[in-house]
């Protein structure tokens, strides 16, 4: 059996899974301190499901602490940026077009130095150990503890980055922590820098964290290995965890969505969560969200995380419903939906309202909403059926049919079946799905890179590229005898000589407990 | 009062705080191609940090004898989105042309005002502390160096110089445009396919008679009305159609998306399924850096030089041929080029056939062109 526990800003929610299936579920205040509330946790599923702790294979977390730090700007690190590309680059430096406070919070320094490939494998200009060394001294001096080094076409050639980090790491002895920009990001240099400066400035407080997280689960008595939960849905031993703590920042959505697929028994599918406010849908493809393509501000920094792409639209069970009923959202009361809707004796049509008209819901008092005219009812439902179905209809990837999955407070207001898109699918336990998504997890390797692919060859470099993620995903720790290609694209870049070809490769496979673990 | 002044554009006095509308603007008349506008923005943003706001003249006030030079960007976006520039890399190429000619330039101007080569020349003006003139050579975007308006004038691309962030610098002298293209396309490779070139340098009669005047104000006007739109709710995507003078083709969805490169350009199609009152119709794309053709319901609707623009159907955000995806809800705008890019010559440089599409041209309207 497996835990899996999702801590976000308000709940700490833990689940038991066998398998697939939820063997115990609670959910807990999540403390200030990180272990108490984990600890509360897990203590609350042995008192529903007695396990001892051979019983359990693997705990997985999954954790909002750093993307929290990083918005609050809070507990970060002093971080030193050294970009190596000289002369090319200097027109725009590292933390180019960052909000101050954030620079300032991280005390962030910028260096630039020599070094750098061009698109085809040169040398942009050779290594210069003397002047990393003055920078060196420079970062000593300032009390910096963490570097970000990114290095100009470093995804194709991470030679240099991995050069400049001995020569500094020499001068700077053991206690400055280390952030190389080829394993945190993609082609385009500021967002993948702006990433790893993140990365850089979280490495201490990771530490923290991940120490919290162990301890918390060892107090309570558990053995098991730890893991925790990556933005694409995948796992990250503690080790990783400590190194690269900006791989959790979208974990919370991907293990929402992966949690309902599960429950669903599902793996291509769309997730619709309808909360108060909003209807938020994603895409799953065998079982991983389709990721957005552009790039992702996070707290006012411009990255290329791999974000799961998720389109929000304003109806939600608090929408206000005006004009007979063709009109629901985007104005909602949001959480005073209970103070504020007819059924709980407000004012205010909302969409809660014509769910328990039309007897789809039971809350509040029927009674308040049984003078509504059935035409007006019957309206409101199908403009919610239609809008919903219009946003899950441009999330589609392809023609093929697409499952719909519901989730949330507010799945009550979709029908039994949407215009064009059939059954609505509501899987129970939905509350705990971050915890589900946690559980189950897998393990991915990837390949995101440009080659130039001559004639005759597209063949063999395709399949290099498929085996070289299929390589990851195994030293990750997938067992190898389950991984397989989940995600593949190419897509050729202009301008570019040689049929440059952008390839991107992604691995998946099981969690190879016996030969990692025990 | 002016068409343009009805339609609310500005002409721009100088450039300081216009960029982020400046930029949205470009990436529209970029139709697609013309690289990312980000990293335009970011490099003018700091480069008037560094050196101060950059004076905005009218062609028409130019004094016919000024010495005015093109500066651009040229290479792969995807790597300049990578190995960024050096300091003074696009001042540097402009230097280089005018030592070797022995001339002094007195205003800087773009020749393409579509995507990053907008924000390219408000670099080099910047560090040049020279004024720079609100017009370009195109009025849209293009993929090589001889497709601007003064080729039609028999103005020389050369000498031209093409400048590397190595420090390496290099002035040609061809017997064409075309030659042009060819032998600077050729060094960009080598010298890591981003460098900075210089190139066109006018005289300010020779700039009147043959550049597009007012494109900077009028990128500002595109992403202002944008901007505007949104915030009242109203449809960005009409507001550019009005400016631009344009129609709106088609509503749809992308359901097919099929890329290929051949000849070392990426080319592709894409499908689009008409939805709302556009349910019954149906449109298909043809692009290679740029949106080149477009046809509805079966039949050409309009092809290169006028301008096919593809745009967010919500937010009227400018969507680029590396970007379309299947399931994007688009709208299909079109609208005209300049009046001079409709000549049996100019189609010869810039039409259908040139960028191997077997048919003649059509008019943003649908309006057929029989070339003899």
């Amino acid at each position: 059996m497996r835990i899996g526990i999702d801590v976000g800003g308000t709940n700490t929610d833990a689940v038991l899974m066998d398998g697939n299936t939820v063997a115990a579920a609670v959910k807990r205040s999540t403390s200030a301190d990180v272990t108490s509330g984990i600890v509360e946790a897990l203590a609350g599923l042995r008192e529903q499901r007695a396990f001892d702790a051979s019983e359990i294979d693997a705990v997985m977390i999954g954790t909002t602490h750093f993307i929290n730090a990083l918005v609050e700007a809070r507990r970060l690190a002093p971080t030193a940026a050294v970009r190596l590309g000289l002369p090319a680059t200097a027109s725009l430096p590292p933390f180019v077009d960052w909000p101050d406070p954030l620079i300032q919070a991280m005390h962030g320094r910028a260096y630039l130095a020599h070094g750098g490939h061009e698109f085809d494998g040169r040398e942009i200009s050779a290594l210069n150990p003397e002047e990393l060394k003055r920078h060196a001294a420079d970062i000593a001096a300032h009390g910096i503890r963490s570097v970000a080094i990114s290095s100009v076409f470093s995804p194709i050639n991470s030679e240099l980055e991995l050069r400049a980090q001995e020569i500094l790491a020499a001068e700077l002895g053991p206690n400055v922590a280390f952030s190389l920009s080829h394993e945190i990001g993609r082609i385009g240099l500021l967002e993948r820098e702006n990433a790893t400066i993140i990365n850089a400035a979280l490495r201490e407080l990771a530490t923290t964290i991940v120490d919290g997280l162990a301890s918390s689960v060892a107090g309570s008595g558990l053995d098991a290995p730890l893991f925790l939960s990556q933005n694409d849905g995948t796992l990250m031993d503690v080790e990783y965890a400590r190194r690269y703590p900006v791989a959790t920042f979208a974990s919370g959505p991907t293990n929402s969505m992966r949690g309902a697929a599960v429950l669903s028994g599902l793996d291509s599918c769309a997730v619709v969560d309808v909360g108060g406010t909003t209807s938020d849908v994603g895409v799953l493809n065998q079982g991983f969200p389709r990721e957005a393509t552009g790039e992702v501000a996070v707290s006012g920094v411009r990255t290329n995380f791999r974000m799961p792409d998720v389109l929000s639209i304003g109806i939600g069970g608090g929408s206000h419903v005006r004009d007979g009923g063709a009109v629901v959202g985007p104005e909602s009361v949001g959480y005073r939906l209970s103070s504020e809707a007819l059924v709980f004796g407000g004012s205010t049509l909302t969409a809660t309202d014509i769910a328990v008209a039309a007897g789809w819901a039971e809350v509040g008092d029927p009674s308040l909403v049984a003078h509504l005219p059935q035409d007006e009812v019957r309206r409101a439902l199908d403009v919610i059926a239609a809008r919903v179905a219009d946003v899950v209809e441009r999330m589609r990837t392809s023609a093929a049919p697409l499952p719909v999955v519901a989730v949330g407070g507010g799945s009550v207001l979709l029908p039994e079946e949407l215009p064009g898109l059939g059954a609505v699918h509501r899987p129970e336990n939905f509350a705990v799905a971050n915890a589900i998504g946690a559980a189950i997890a897998q393990v991915s390797g990837e390949v995101d890179t440009v080659y130039a692919i001559s004639e005759g060859r597209r063949s063999a470099i395709v399949d290099e590229a498929r085996q070289e993620a299929l390589d990851r995903a195994v030293a990750a720790g997938a067992d190898p005898a389950t991984v397989e290609i989940v995600d593949f694209d190419e897509v050729p870049i202009p301008y570019l000589p040689g049929n440059a070809t952008r390839i991107r490769a992604k691995a998946v496979g099981d969690l190879a407990l016996t030969a990692a673990t025990r | 009062m002016s068409a343009a002044a009805a339609l609310g554009i500005r002409p721009l006095t100088r450039i300081d705080g216009e960029l982020p509308a400046l930029a949205r603007g470009a990436a529209i008349l970029g139709t697609g191609g013309g690289g990312d506008p980000y990293i335009g923005r970011l490099l003018a943003e700091a480069a008037i940090r560094a050196h101060g706001p950059v004076t905005v003249v009218q062609p028409a006030e130019l004094p016919d004898d000024a010495v005015v030079v093109s500066a651009a960007m040229m290479g792969a976006p995807t790597v300049m989105v990578e190995k960024l520039p050096s300091a003074e890399q696009f001042a540097e190429a402009v230097r280089t042309l005018t030592a070797r000619l022995g001339i002094t330039p007195t205003h800087i101007a773009c020749i393409e005002v579509g995507g990053v080569n907008s924000t390219t020349p408000i670099v080099a003006a910047a560090e040049l502390g020279l004024p720079l003139v609100d017009g370009d050579g195109m009025g849209r975007a293009f993929p090589e160096v001889q497709m601007v308006l003064p080729t039609l004038y028999g103005h020389a691309a050369a000498p031209m110089s093409v400048s590397d962030e190595k420090g390496n610098s290099l002035v040609l002298d061809t017997i064409d445009n075309r030659w042009a293209e060819r032998l600077a396309r050729t060094a960009t490779v080598e010298m890591g396919c981003s460098v900075s070139t210089a190139q066109y340098v006018l005289t300010g009669a020779q700039l009147k008679e043959s550049y597009v005047t007012g494109t900077l104000s009028l990128c500002v006007r595109l992403g202002e009305a944008v901007t505007e739109a949104r915030a009242a709710n109203t449809d960005p995507v009409a507001a550019v159609a009005e400016l631009l003078g344009g129609r709106v083709l088609l509503q749809g969805k992308v359901v097919d998306i099929e890329r290929r490169t051949q000849t070392g350009f990426a080319r592709g199609t894409a499908h689009i399924a008409g939805t709302g009152a556009d349910e019954a119709r149906s449109a298909t794309l043809h692009f290679q850096n740029e949106h080149l053709l477009v046809e509805a319901d079966g039949a050409v609707a309009t092809t290169a030089p006028d301008l096919i623009i593809v745009l967010d159907a919500e937010t009227g955000e400018p969507i680029t041929t590396e970007g379309l995806r299947y399931g994007a809800r688009v709208r299909i705008l079109t609208a005209p080029a300049d009046p001079r890019w409709h000549s049996a010559a100019a189609h010869r440089l810039a039409g259908p056939a040139y960028f191997g599409y077997d048919t003649d041209p059509v008019l943003f309207d649908g309006t057929p062109v029989t070339e003899r």
